[in-house]
């Protein structure tokens, strides 16, 4: 019976918002899909190959999970990349708050000027922001030779530097939403410009500080540019140290981290979406 | 009235300019008493809502004084002000409870929390939002939500309520229960109520005197029926209510009597004192209409009627005399009939006593 009225369905003509059952928006769907998803799917698929190479499946095995994490270099480059990206995210995240407050608040002489400035770093090539970090962390003499985890300081200060920029992006456009009579009306009741940004601004950009925190956590965890250019010699990160073992071969233990690293990031990306969208209820009115 | 030597707002010679040229506020001087419900009425852009905000301290006059309770706000801040405001969007705050709300004012004072509690059940109950306290913004409708920007500006006990706009986001029969809520809640609370609005009934029903502002000056404050009856200019006459408008010219002769003259009204006397060009005016509810000529002191012309518009209890019908625009006479349907019993086209005289006529010379 299923069937037979599937069939009958599928003889209806196709209405004009029908998207779905057309035949070309079908095959760019199943496009995405494949080109998104599939490398990734392969290399979590793999991650549990009983195989030294990455070719033919011979059966299921957690082995190379045992071997990552037992893989000392590797932990070390994984806990300092998510060292680096704690210290990018919270820094970054107050940083660009205040810069999108102020940028938001008040007018002053080239202020268009500053904006700019602050935006540059999203369009500079992330090559030229490396050498430039790179030649100017030699220049200063900044020491390389810090106690962990001080070693970091010279990623963490370059990775502050590019993410910032977005997280003040999303934060300015969730501002441009406020509105401004909550503020004077804040104001009205007693409550003095400090207060105000605390009691009123702030729950308000809860929103965009989590997105921003969320871009800034993730551009500094994968990134391998910057990083490669400001690492010291005795610092490594998860992508610099996956990029000199995939050099020799990409064994399973590079899949079974990079597996785990997915779903770090999914949890965290979760957990963040329903702190928003708690926050988007309350913030309707 | 209240005591006329006691204003609780003094505002003297007040101009506002905004950079780039634009003058907001022009040269404006205005008293407003103690405990008495006041109204800043014009149209969009006059300026209103500028002096509004000079009051709570959100904008900053380029020059004149402005004082609150004998105390000069040149340097006070917004949250240093005996005042309070209710704002057009009501700005409640999203992420608060209504009871947080309205007690946000005195948790910034450090009021201790039992205190806080106790008089934001007072205050809401003021506003009969008494069983709401723990609801959040987005569960109220409008109306209530309204009611809690009053409550939360009330709370604090201010010298003067500033109200901008309160009731244009409201639909028209909330309008109308709101505004006789407001008068109630001025009574009741004895606080004075500084409103703007751009919307002449909302004033004429609710305010004690009314300011009416046009291009940042004020043209005349006056209580609702002075303003009605009196208005002392053609813009004034013509924004509150209706008004059918003569141009002539007025010659006085010299023992205080006046005579205008009218191309469709003829020679008529007033007493005063008036030279030049001169509008006559005549509110429509004094304009009679009939078949046959009226007699008695009267000025009256004959013309067609133009049109009829019924609306229920009254219609308005509008008679050519040969006046720049027909005169629109409301004609009360006192009886059960079909509308007023004229048609269009039909010749009619319209008049009205000579004492119901304005001489408007500005």
């Amino acid at each position: 019976m299923a069937l037979l009225s599937r069939l009958r369905a599928r003889r209806e003509p196709i209405g004009p918002l029908d998207y779905y059952r057309k035949l070309w928006l079908r095959l760019i769907m199943i496009g995405t899909l494949i080109f998104l998803y599939g490398p990734i799917s392969t290399l979590i698929a793999f991650s549990f190959n009983d195989s030294r190479r990455n070719i033919v499946w011979r059966g299921f095995t957690l082995k190379y999970y045992e071997k990552a994490l037992e893989n000392d270099e590797l932990i070390e480059a994984f806990t300092n990349s998510l060292t680096i990206a704690f210290f990018t995210t919270i820094v970054s995240v107050i940083l660009a708050a205040l810069a999108a407050y102020v940028l938001w608040r008040f007018r002053f002489p080239f202020k268009a000027a500053y904006e700019g400035a602050v935006a540059l770093p999203i369009v500079i090539p992330e090559i030229c922001m490396g050498v430039a970090m790179m030649a100017f962390f030699a220049r200063i003499g900044w020491p390389s030779d810090l106690p962990w985890p001080l070693s970091l300081s010279q990623i963490t200060i370059a990775h502050i530097a590019f993410s910032f920029p977005f997280a003040a992006i999303v934060i300015r456009a969730r501002l441009e939403s406020f509105n401004r009579e909550l503020g004077e009306s804040a104001r009205d009741l007693g409550a003095s410009e400090a207060r105000v940004f605390w009691d009123i601004v702030v729950p308000h950009m809860k929103p965009g500080l989590i997105a921003g925190a969320l871009l800034s956590f993730t551009l500094s965890l994968d990134d391998f540019v910057i990083t490669f250019f400001t690492a010291g010699p005795n610092t490594v990160t998860f992508p610099v140290k996956v990029y000199s073992m995939v050099r020799f071969s990409v064994t399973p233990e590079v899949n079974a981290a990079s597996t785990i690293l997915i779903g770090l990031t999914l949890v965290l990306t979760a957990i963040a979406l329903r702190l928003q969208n708690r926050n988007n209820m309350n913030m309707q009115a | 009235m209240a005591d006329m030597q006691d204003p609780i707002i003094r505002i003297e010679n007040i101009c506002k300019t905004y950079p780039g040229g634009v003058q907001a506020v022009n040269n404006v001087s205005l008293n407003v008493n103690r405990g008495e419900f006041f109204a800043l009425l014009g149209p969009s852009g006059c300026g209103k809502t500028t002096l509004l905000r000079m009051m709570a301290g959100f904008e900053i006059p380029t020059s004149g004084t402005l004082l609150i309770d004998g105390q000069n706000m040149a340097d006070v801040q917004p949250n240093k002000r005996p005042v309070n405001m209710v704002f057009q969007s009501y700005a409640v705050f999203p992420h608060m409870s209504v009871a947080q709300n309205v007690g946000y004012g005195l948790k910034i004072e450090g009021r201790p929390k039992k205190e806080i509690a106790e008089r934001v059940q007072e205050a809401l109950d003021l506003v009969k939002l008494g069983h709401l306290g723990g609801r959040m913004p987005d569960e109220l409708s409008g109306g209530q939500r309204q009611r809690v920007a009053l409550a939360r500006a009330l709370i604090k006990r201010p010298s003067v309520l500033l109200l901008d706009e309160p009731l244009s986001a409201l639909d028209a029969k909330l309008r109308e229960a709101m505004q006789i809520e407001l008068v109630r809640l001025q009574k009741t609370v004895g606080i004075t109520f500084v409103i703007v609005t751009h919307d002449q009934d909302e004033a004429l029903s609710m305010a004690n005197r009314i300011a009416v502002m046009e291009q940042g000056v004020v043209k005349q404050i006056a209580g609702p029926a002075e303003l009605y009856e009196s208005p002392n200019c053609r813009f004034v006459a013509d924004f509150i209510g209706k008004i059918n408008l003569f141009d002539g010219q007025a010659k006085a002769n010299g023992n205080g009597k006046t005579l205008v003259e009218t191309p469709v009204l003829g020679k008529v006397e007033f007493g005063g004192d008036a030279n030049g060009p001169v509008s006559l005016g005549v509110r429509p509810e004094k304009v009679r209409v009939s078949r046959e000529k009226p007699s008695g002191n009267l000025l009256a012309a004959q013309g067609p009627v133009t049109d009829i518009a019924y609306y229920g209890g009254y219609s308005k019908v509008f008679v050519d005399i040969g006046a720049k625009e027909p005169v629109l006479a409301d004609i009360t349907n006192a009886e059960r009939s079909m509308g007023p019993g004229f048609e269009n086209g039909e010749k009619l005289w319209v008049s009205w006593r000579a004492e119901d006529t304005l001489v408007l010379t500005s």
